[in-house]
């Protein structure tokens, strides 16, 4: 079953005033970030969108969790359009985004409260996702008080509190140093396993992309569309290990192949590298 | 027995230890204000040797420049008699009343100019036009509309300390990190949510910022105001000693004004510390 559809998206931008784009050869005040996006997730797969910077991956995340809307095409969300930020998806930002005015404890309620979740279940629910994160000593820590490891693993929380049925996670690990980013990957995969959430996973990583997904969609330079989808055939429960098996090194092998072309593509439009403005 | 007891003991100690290091912990940054503080008072020292010199050296005359000692003697004379308390809480007074007064019009105003830029848009000219114009300027129009009671004096207050915290409260509002508005958003929240939750923590900092600039001014114009239509407060203190030739007392009441102005800086500066503990700067200076 699947319980995300995207049918034919279409997502533009209008650049700020004095700003142009040149689309083979046809100046633009408009940039085109979505082309003909068409993509189904399963309900409870783990699904990891890798592409060339530019290429729309975090403008899909925005689309399926309501923070943004089609130019045209829809999506789906069980079979309803999305319109709205929706109480079953959950999103976690590269930045992070905790609220530094919050504990840690705090930041885990904050979705809870909007949905008048009475405190005593808050704070229950709360402790019990630090523990499940090891982070149980760190509850009443404010953002500045943590690492970036720690941060992330709190925003996981926090977006996991709730219980959503989605989990969007945009590129969560990319500002955390190779050690921090594995073990994250470790504890993000050993959770999940045990539950039927669906993730999407948007990454720059083609490592952290087989070692975490069912499926890796492959999205092209701008304007992005599914360019091909890659099963990863590694068994699961997966740890740590799998990532020195030749099994590991061939499905690596068959996602940079997909990927190759885009990246060199991204690469000449560098130079015509926009500044969005919505 | 005896050996688990040696045991509870020493882990009984150890806990002592740790919590001691904590009570010691909580204290260090207070400790280091005050020592990073202190390193400024030789320099004033020196001004008050200075200030006892020269009329004492005949430099100046003692006339126009009472020794330090002097100055200090009728402060005390002034202190004790209860006559310069009832002047200084009087101008405390006015500028507090003129201050919240300012502090309950110019946050929700900021909060709405910095928010709806529409808003912006049809209020900013106007705004930027009566920010523009001095505050003493305006000085006798208050009086001619307000009469010479209590309130022109703190009309005028609440004037200039306003804009000080509307400016704050509007850059506030307007950085606030969009990714805090996404994070929010993704979860659901309302529009009054979003308010509440994450646009007005988010700007307290630069709201406390600009509040205690707004006090700094608050607490400069009812001294000028004081000066020109009163019977009472600090200001109409130094003005009726002047005029009266009462110079050791117009020393003495300057020199309240000037701790009375470190002593509100160094609350205000308190007040912005716990306020925003969460930003992680404590361990800076706790005097300021």
């Amino acid at each position: 079953m699947d319980i995300i559809v995207a049918e034919k998206v279409h997502k533009k931008f209008q650049l700020k005033h004095g700003q142009q784009v040149n689309n083979n050869g046809v100046i633009s005040n408009e940039i085109e970030v979505l082309h003909g996006f068409d993509l189904k997730i399963k309900k409870g797969e783990f699904l990891v969108l890798v592409g060339p910077s530019g290429s729309g991956k975090s403008v899909f995340l925005d689309l399926v969790g309501g923070l943004s809307s089609p130019t045209s095409g829809v999506v789906y969300l069980d079979d309803k359009p999305v319109e709205a930020p929706s109480a079953k998806t959950g999103y976690v930002f590269q930045q992070y985004a905790l609220f530094p005015w919050r504990s840690a404890l705090s930041n885990i309620e904050f979705g809870l409260e909007t949905r008048g979740v009475p405190k005593e279940e808050r704070v229950k629910i709360g402790r019990e996702l630090l523990s499940l994160f090891g982070l149980s000593d760190f509850e009443d820590r404010f953002p500045y008080q943590l690492s970036g490891g720690m941060q992330q693993r709190v925003a996981i929380a926090r977006a996991l509190a709730t219980k959503p049925e989605v989990l969007l996670m945009d590129e969560p690990f990319a500002a955390l140093d190779a050690q921090t980013r594995e073990i994250l990957q470790n504890e993000l995969i050993r959770i999940w396993e045990g539950t039927d959430t669906t993730v999407i996973f948007v990454t720059h990583s083609i490592d952290e992309a087989v070692f975490l997904a069912d499926r890796v969609a492959v999205v092209t330079a701008r304007p992005g569309r599914i360019k091909d989808i890659i099963e990863i055939d590694l068994p699961r429960p997966r740890n740590g290990d799998i990532r020195s098996s030749s099994e590991f090194a061939a499905n690596r092998h068959k996602v940079w192949g997909a990927l190759k072309a885009e990246v060199n593509k991204a690469q000449q439009d560098w130079k015509l590298a926009p500044v969005f403005s919505e | 027995m005896s050996e688990e007891l040696a045991v509870q003991t020493e882990v009984r100690q150890k806990n002592k230890a740790i919590d001691f290091s904590v009570y010691v912990k909580q204290f260090t940054p207070f400790v280091e204000g005050l020592k990073k503080w202190s390193s400024g008072i030789p320099l004033v020292l020196l001004f008050f040797a200075v200030w006892e010199a020269l009329p004492r050296l005949g430099i100046i005359d003692p006339l126009f420049l009472p020794a330090f000692s002097t100055t200090i003697q009728t402060l005390f004379e002034l202190a004790v008699s209860g006559k310069l308390l009832l002047h200084v809480l009087v101008s405390l007074q006015r500028a507090a009343a003129g201050f919240g007064l300012a502090l309950l019009l110019s946050v929700p105003l900021g909060f709405l100019m910095g928010w709806y830029n529409k808003f912006e848009r049809y209020t900013d000219l106007f705004v930027q036009s009566l920010r523009n114009v001095s505050t003493f300027a305006l000085l006798p129009i208050f009086l001619l509309l307000l009469g010479l009671g209590e309130s022109s004096k703190i009309a005028i207050i609440f004037y200039g300390a306003s804009w000080q915290i509307l400016m704050n409260t509007i850059s506030g509002v307007k950085s606030v990190d969009p990714i805090y508005i996404k994070a929010a958003k993704s979860m659901g929240v309302s529009d009054w949510e979003l308010f509440k939750k994450v646009i007005f923590p988010a700007s307290i900092p630069s709201i406390v910022i600009g509040a205690r600039l707004g006090a700094k001014i608050a607490l400069m114009v009812v001294i000028a105001a004081e000066m020109i239509g009163a019977k009472s407060g600090l200001g109409f203190f130094i003005q009726n000693a002047q005029f009266n030739f009462m110079v050791p007392e117009m020393y003495a009441g300057i020199l309240t004004l000037a701790v009375l102005g470190l002593v509100v800086n160094y609350l205000l500066v308190w007040f912005e510390k716990k306020t925003t503990s969460w930003k992680g700067e404590i361990g800076s200076s706790i005097l300021g």
